[in-house]
Parts: C-alpha cells; sequence; structure tokens
C-alpha cells in the first residue's frame, strides 16, 4: 500500500479542518463586530 | 479570572491576543508538521505512516482539552456567575468539535496502514466518538437555549456531566485493552525515539495557539452579537 498516500489525506483533514474552522471564526466575527460599529454610527 | 469579567476589559485583551496567538500558532504549526515530514527518521514498524502522529496527536489533545474548557467554563457559570462563562462555552464548542472530528479522521485514516482497518469499537475509539457526539449535543442545546434567551444553564450542566467521559476516553487504553495502543507520551517521559518525537511538541503547541485564535475570535463574535440583540430589544421596547 502507498503510504504517501494516508500521510496525505490525514495532513489535508488536518490543515482543512484547521483552516475552515479559522475562516468561519474569522468572517463571522467581522460580520458581528462590523453590525455593531454600524450600530454605534446610526445611534 | 475574574479581572476579564467585564467583557470591555476581556475585549481590550482579546483583539491583540487574536492577532498574536494567531501568527505564532501559524509559525510553529509550520516548522512542527515540516519537521515531522522531512527531518525525522520512518519508524522501525510503521515505516512513514508514523508521520501521521504529528497531526492526529494533537488533535485528539484538543478535542480533549476543549471539554476540559467547556466543563471549567459551566463551573464558573454555574457557581459564580462568571459574565464571560456562557460566552466562553459556547465559543470552544465548535473548536472542541472540528478537532474531535479530525482526530477521528486521522486516526482512521492512520489505523487503515498500522491495524489494516478504518474503524474498531475499541475502547479509545468509541470513547474519542461519544466526545464528538457530546459536543454536537453541548452546540445544539445551547443554541437552542439562546434563541429562547435563556441563560444557558442546561447547557451548562451537560458541559459538566460530560466531563465525565473525558477520564474514560483517557484510562481506555488501560480499562479495555483492545486495539489503540496505550499511552505513549506521559509526564514521567515518552516511549517514543526523541528522533522521532520533537517535532510532536511544536505541532502540538502550535494547533492549540490556532485554537485559542479560533476560540478568541468566536467570544469576540458571540459579545458583539450580544450587543446586537440587546439593542434591538431596547429598540423594540420602546
Amino acid at each position: 500500500m502507498n503510504q504517501t498516500a494516508f500521510i496525505t489525506a490525514a495532513y489535508a483533514v488536518a490543515l482543512l479542518g484547521t483552516a475552515g474552522l479559522l475562516a468561519w471564526a474569522y468572517l463571522t466575527m467581522r460580520s458581528a463586530e462590523r453590525a455593531v460599529a454600524e450600530l454605534k454610527r446610526d445611534r | 479570572m475574574h479581572r476579564f469579567a467585564n467583557p470591555a476589559r476581556f475585549l481590550g485583551f482579546a483583539r491583540p491576543a487574536t492577532v498574536w496567538t494567531f501568527v505564532a500558532g501559524l509559525l510553529l504549526t509550520a516548522i512542527g508538521l515540516f519537521g515531522g515530514l522531512t527531518m525525522t527518521p520512518p519508524d522501525y514498524l510503521q515505516g512513514q505512516t508514523v508521520r501521521i502522529m504529528y497531526v492526529h496527536v494533537p488533535s485528539a489533545w484538543l478535542g480533549m482539552a476543549g471539554w476540559a474548557g467547556i466543563a471549567v467554563a459551566s463551573v464558573s457559570q454555574l457557581v459564580w456567575r462568571h459574565p464571560l462563562a456562557v460566552v466562553a462555552g459556547r465559543a470552544i464548542a465548535p473548536a472542541g468539535a472540528t478537532y474531535a472530528a479530525v482526530c477521528l479522521l486521522t486516526g482512521s485514516i492512520w489505523g487503515r496502514p498500522t491495524w489494516g482497518t478504518w474503524w474498531e469499537w475499541d475502547g479509545r475509539l468509541t470513547s474519542m466518538l461519544i466526545l464528538f457526539f457530546l459536543y454536537l449535543g453541548y452546540i445544539a442545546l445551547a443554541s437552542a437555549e439562546r434563541e429562547r434567551g435563556g441563560e444557558g444553564r442546561l447547557a451548562a450542566l451537560f458541559g459538566v456531566l460530560g466531563a465525565i467521559n473525558l477520564p474514560i476516553i483517557h484510562y481506555s487504553v488501560l480499562w479495555w485493552r483492545t486495539l489503540h495502543q496505550p499511552q505513549s507520551i506521559g509526564l514521567s517521559g515518552s516511549s517514543i525515539d526523541s528522533s522521532i518525537l520533537w517535532p510532536l511538541p511544536i505541532a502540538a503547541l502550535g494547533f492549540t495557539l490556532l485554537f485559542v485564535a479560533a476560540v478568541l475570535m468566536r467570544m469576540r463574535a458571540e459579545l458583539a452579537q450580544t450587543k446586537i440583540e440587546a439593542r434591538m430589544r431596547r429598540q423594540a421596547g420602546g
């Protein structure tokens, strides 16, 4: 069996999972903080 | 801990901490994984697949540490009514669930060439799968309580009770000696040769800092969302 394929798959899962989590956390944070800033401006 | 009970004070700390933990995490993860992939020898039994350890072990540690964090936040919420505890619990859960899932998937990928199977109902594997389902249950419960406008006490209670699974995961390899090997790294030392081991703590610290960065971003999003909801309630009321 080709061991490289298993290593590549495991690293892809870990890196994509981490990147996906960070991207989602960043986008939700940015959108919520922007909404708060807009509310402050409209006050 | 109570110094950061004030959300404004917490945000003053969280904003720069998000950037620093993210940058340091990225750097350490890259160094750890590069070292693990290119600068360590293959294992005499497993061959090259031992390199999966550098992503599997940190994700297992973060999956468990995440729930320990939820349990601490839940106790703080239930006992001391710490205003940030409910926010912290909600922020940790998706990150912990992600790493529990990564641990299960990378373990399965590692298991195929090592054990000859993708999955076995072994004590460690099963208790880790239960942890992943506990995360899903916590996320669903916390979301439902938030939508109802509740204080999140039921989710906090679930967070404390779910911590029972942590020692089960830890000792599963001793209680049920089936497929997963016993613990290789402990407080007293490691059975892994140092030539293979050295990138692991670097990668683990890197992934941990990225986990912290994700949690801080989620906490900031939760706090901003709370402000928006409070403002909308005030507008609706008067």
